[in-house]
This record gives structure tokens, sequence and C-alpha cells, in this order.
């Protein structure tokens, strides 16, 4: 399994991502790119802030893309993930994966963003004009 | 036996910072043990939608054995990507 798990506190570097995840085998390069949305429920969000258990992080990560390899039969997968303070706009998530044909590579790269956000152990929190949450902490 | 227990997110806000210690009486403390003696001091956590407890980097499970070796941390509910 060819993979690459990297959680930065510097800005993603798209294009890195998707030259990193290219081979000659491959068919097709699919990219997820999560981006902070500037509101929650109608409410304006002003910035989110991050935080991972960094090495539970890559471990979690590791298991959700050897279950993709297992299932779909990829080239490269890659998952990159911020952590600290993002503006509206900015990049939290790259999901990147390449294949020899576009089925395998849409559906493993929806699997790998579907499955990390319910899996991984990072945390955001959103910073509204008049107040602070972390998401999803409460029922 | 005293265990240090990491707290991530709102667990870290709940406890009034990212390491906490934790007396658990003897030596064969389970996850479940850590849990009660948790609740009773920060009963915030029961208000949280669910969280768990993770054992050197994994997800445990109510009955696993912890020891002052661990690393241990409380995962309240993910939310990154």
């Amino acid at each position: 399994m060819q993979s690459q798990i990297e959680i930065h506190t510097e800005p993603l570097n798209i294009q890195a991502c998707i030259a990193w995840v290219m081979s000659p085998e491959s068919g097709g390069i699919d990219i997820f790119i999560g981006t902070v949305r500037n509101a929650t429920k109608g409410k304006p969000v002003v910035k989110l802030e991050f935080e991972a258990y960094n090495q539970m992080a890559v471990n979690e990560i590791n298991k959700i893309l050897k279950q993709a390899f297992e299932r779909w039969p990829l080239q490269k997968a890659l998952v990159h993930h911020r952590t600290g303070t993002l503006h509206v706009g900015e990049i939290p998530v790259i999901i990147a994966v390449s294949a020899a044909h576009r089925d395998a590579a849409f559906e493993a790269c929806r699997y790998i963003i579907d499955t990390l956000k319910q899996t991984v152990p990072i945390w955001k929190k959103e910073f509204f004009e008049d107040g602070e949450v972390w998401v999803a902490a409460h029922p | 036996m005293e265990i240090t227990v990491l707290a991530f997110g709102i667990a870290k806000d709940i406890f009034g910072g990212q390491l906490i210690t934790v007396e658990l009486g003897d030596s064969t403390a389970t996850t479940a043990d850590l849990k009660v003696s948790l609740e009773a001091r920060y009963p915030k956590l029961k208000q949280l939608a669910s969280y768990m407890v993770a054992v050197n980097n994994e997800y445990a499970e109510d009955g696993g054995v912890i020891t002052e070796l661990d690393e241990v941390a409380i995962i309240p509910p993910v939310s990154g990507g």
C-alpha cells in the first residue's frame, strides 16, 4: 500500500498532494478538499480551531487507508490534515486517491473522508461573533 | 495507583487542562473504573454526546485494563475533516 499521512500546522499544498498520488499506472485521481465554510446553520463563522491527538490520529487514518486498499484496487492514497486556527476559505483536509479506474478512486475517496469524520481523533471548535462551540460535543 | 490522563477538545475545557492525574486505588483498574472516577469529579462529562477512552493510541473497550505505564486519553466526539 502506497500511502502518505501528514498532520500539519502550516497551510496544506493541493498541488503537492496531487503530484504525490500521480502514477503511470493510474487512470485518474480523485481529490476531496475540505474548506472552512462561512456559516453554520445560518450563523456567521469567524474562524475554526482544529486540534489533533497526533499519533493516534495518524494510526486511525492508517487503518482507514488499509481498509480502502482492501476494498478497492487503488494505486496511492494520501491524507493531509491541518491543525491550528483556520479562517473562511482555508483548507483543513485534503484526501487524494489514484487508481487505474475512476469508480475505485471516487468510492475510496468518499469512504476515506466519511470514515475520517467518524473515527479520527481530531476536533474543531467553531468561533461565532458571540461565542464558541466544540462541534458535535453535545447531543 | 495514579493514572495520568490526556484530554482533548471539550474534555480539555472540562478538566481545565490537557493533563490531569486520577487516583484509581488498586493496580487492576479498567477504563470503566476510570470513567466512574472522572464522571464523579467532572459531572459535565456525562452531558457529552459520548466519549471514549484511548489506551496507548487505540480506542479501548470498557473492560480494558489500564496500568500506570499506559498512555491514557479521553476522546470526546470527534469532528475532524
